[in-house]
């Protein structure tokens, strides 16, 4: 095999690798969602189809498929249709630059567990991201229903302004690494859990909550899911739609959580470092190590998933003008105040270059 | 030039042009919108060919992902139903059009006709990493730079003065 024919496959399994993860999660994190929720109100949740309900997910997908399909009349045709797709592609687009894993060495090639290491890697999550919110504006204006519209003009106005606070508490991580490469940024994090960005290798859990809250916002999830503010606007942008354009929204919703646990998890708490000295464990460079920082990394997404529901069944919902409060007065000063501590931190030597 | 590239330059040249030609003809707003948000993100493929990733990359998050979301959002909160019946364009408008219209494509044949005689260097594979822009950005280019920022903010302070005037 040429190295171009290997590079080509490697590529090709990593993408449908990382594509089937995460479509495959959401199913299971709907479970999650429904079995946790029920925990907090002290209910049961779903358990009756199949152990501990585990086959719920399936059920609701064939449910999904046979709902029918309704298009509004009035609504605009092309823009309807296409809504669903442009905020799901930019969520799935999103993860391709987020290492899963380290560099492994596959028949004397090395593969970087990550589908494209682009040398301006946070940048392109950052424009994918900022791509998804045109599904769910679209979705509120060809909907061609006063709700729906409603809820699109809320997410644009939400994820602009809280794109701005994202942005700028990852550039603190990215001043101290000196690189927009994720791969870079988590092989820099090596050693023990405290040397990670966020605690004392960083310093960085100012940035680390605004991220987190940021993130919150940018997914449309509780406290911060006004665009489908059920008390307010029925379902918000997504009222129309029914069967699996919905469920493409949905889906949409869930693959934007895992994508920013898992930017989380890549920036401040190592990534797929074990956050133990690999020396100290005796384990050479080989797949029993590679396995283990794969769950490694595979496990913290999966905590943030679990904080992401909990927060969502505990917060109430901000009101509109808390929102704006939040996050301009609140985040992104705090943001820039964090950038400048990171700058002078950085050049008192504290850099990690 | 491969013959890769050049199949991406025509590929990217046709979705842009197209997109144009939305942008200036659809009768709907929010069509024409997307249009331009569309033909922002196929100028940035065109920085991608051309080796300045860096600059591909901040066209998508800043035109496209924020300046357009915000025009979008501005136009849905307009009344679109006289809008889309359309209405005559005055006098003035069917004559300026076409006129700045040609002083622009004369401006583009010029420096086109330029480029072609002058015979720029082909871009280094370093040319638009965030590295090497930063490096003019802040190095070669610092004190011009800081200047439009200052600008910027005092455009930011003008309008804010402006807005708050009013309400």
């Amino acid at each position: 095999m040429s190295d171009l024919q290997f590079q080509l496959l490697a590529a090709l399994v990593k993408v449908v690798l990382v594509v089937a993860a995460l479509v495959q999660a959401v199913p299971v994190m709907t479970w999650i969602e429904r079995r946790v929720s029920a925990l907090i109100q002290d209910r049961w949740g779903p358990n009756r189809v199949g152990p501990l309900g585990l086959l719920q997910p399936l059920a609701d997908g064939i449910k999904f498929v046979m709902k029918e399909d309704i298009m509004p009349s009035e609504a605009h045709k092309a823009l309807y249709f296409l809504a669903p797709a442009m905020a799901l592609i930019p969520a799935l687009v999103a993860f391709v630059v987020i290492p899963f894993g380290p560099v492994v060495q596959i028949s004397g090639r090395s593969v970087p567990l990550v589908v494209a290491d682009l040398d301006g890697g946070l940048l392109f999550t950052l424009a994918a991201a900022s791509m998804g919110v045109y599904g769910i504006v679209l979705a509120g204006w060809s909907s061609n229903s006063k709700f729906s519209l409603m809820g699109g003009l809320r997410s644009a106005a939400q994820m602009v302004s809280y794109e701005l606070a994202l942005s700028l508490s990852l550039m603190g991580v990215v001043l101290l690494s000196g690189t927009l490469r994720p791969m870079a940024i988590v092989e820099k994090q090596a050693g023990w859990f405290w040397e990670w960005n966020a605690f004392l290798g960083g310093l960085q859990f100012v940035g680390f909550l605004i991220f987190l809250v940021a993130g919150f916002a940018e997914t449309n999830r509780l406290p911060f899911d006004l665009p489908e503010a059920e008390a307010e606007l029925v379902a918000g942008y997504h009222t129309e739609y029914s069967s699996m354009k919905f469920a493409m929204f949905f889906m949409a919703e869930y693959v934007n959580m895992i994508t920013s646990s898992a930017l989380a998890v890549t920036l401040f708490l190592g990534g797929w470092q074990l956050g133990i000295p690999t020396e100290l464990l005796g384990l050479q460079p080989g797949w029993t190590l590679w396995t283990l920082q794969i769950l490694a990394f595979a496990g913290k997404v999966a905590f943030f998933q679990f904080v992401f529901v909990w927060v969502r069944w505990t917060l109430p919902r901000f009101r509109y003008d808390q929102l704006m409060d939040v996050g301009w007065k609140g985040l992104l000063p705090l943001a820039l105040a964090n950038l400048v501590f990171t700058a002078l931190l950085a050049m008192s030597g504290r850099g990690r270059w | 030039m491969t013959a890769l590239t050049l199949a991406a330059y025509v590929v990217l040249a046709v979705l842009a042009l197209v997109s144009a030609v939305v942008v200036v003809w659809h009768r709907n707003p929010v069509v024409a919108a997307l249009a331009l948000a569309f033909n922002l993100v196929s100028i940035a493929g065109f920085y991608l060919v051309m080796d300045a990733q860096f600059l591909a990359l901040l066209q998508v998050i800043v035109y496209a992902g924020a300046i357009m979301v915000l025009i979008l959002f501005v136009i849905m909160l307009l009344n679109l139903r006289q809008e889309l019946r359309g209405r005559d364009s005055g006098l003035l408008q069917r004559v300026l059009g076409p006129l700045l219209a040609l002083t622009l494509g004369l401006l583009f044949v010029r420096v086109l006709w330029r480029s072609v005689t002058s015979g720029f260097a082909p871009p280094t594979p370093e040319f638009g990493t965030v590295a090497s822009v930063g490096r003019e950005l802040f190095g070669t280019f610092f004190y011009p730079f800081e200047a439009i920022s200052l600008l910027l903010v005092a455009a930011m302070v003008g309008a804010v003065l402006l807005a708050k005037r009013r309400l």
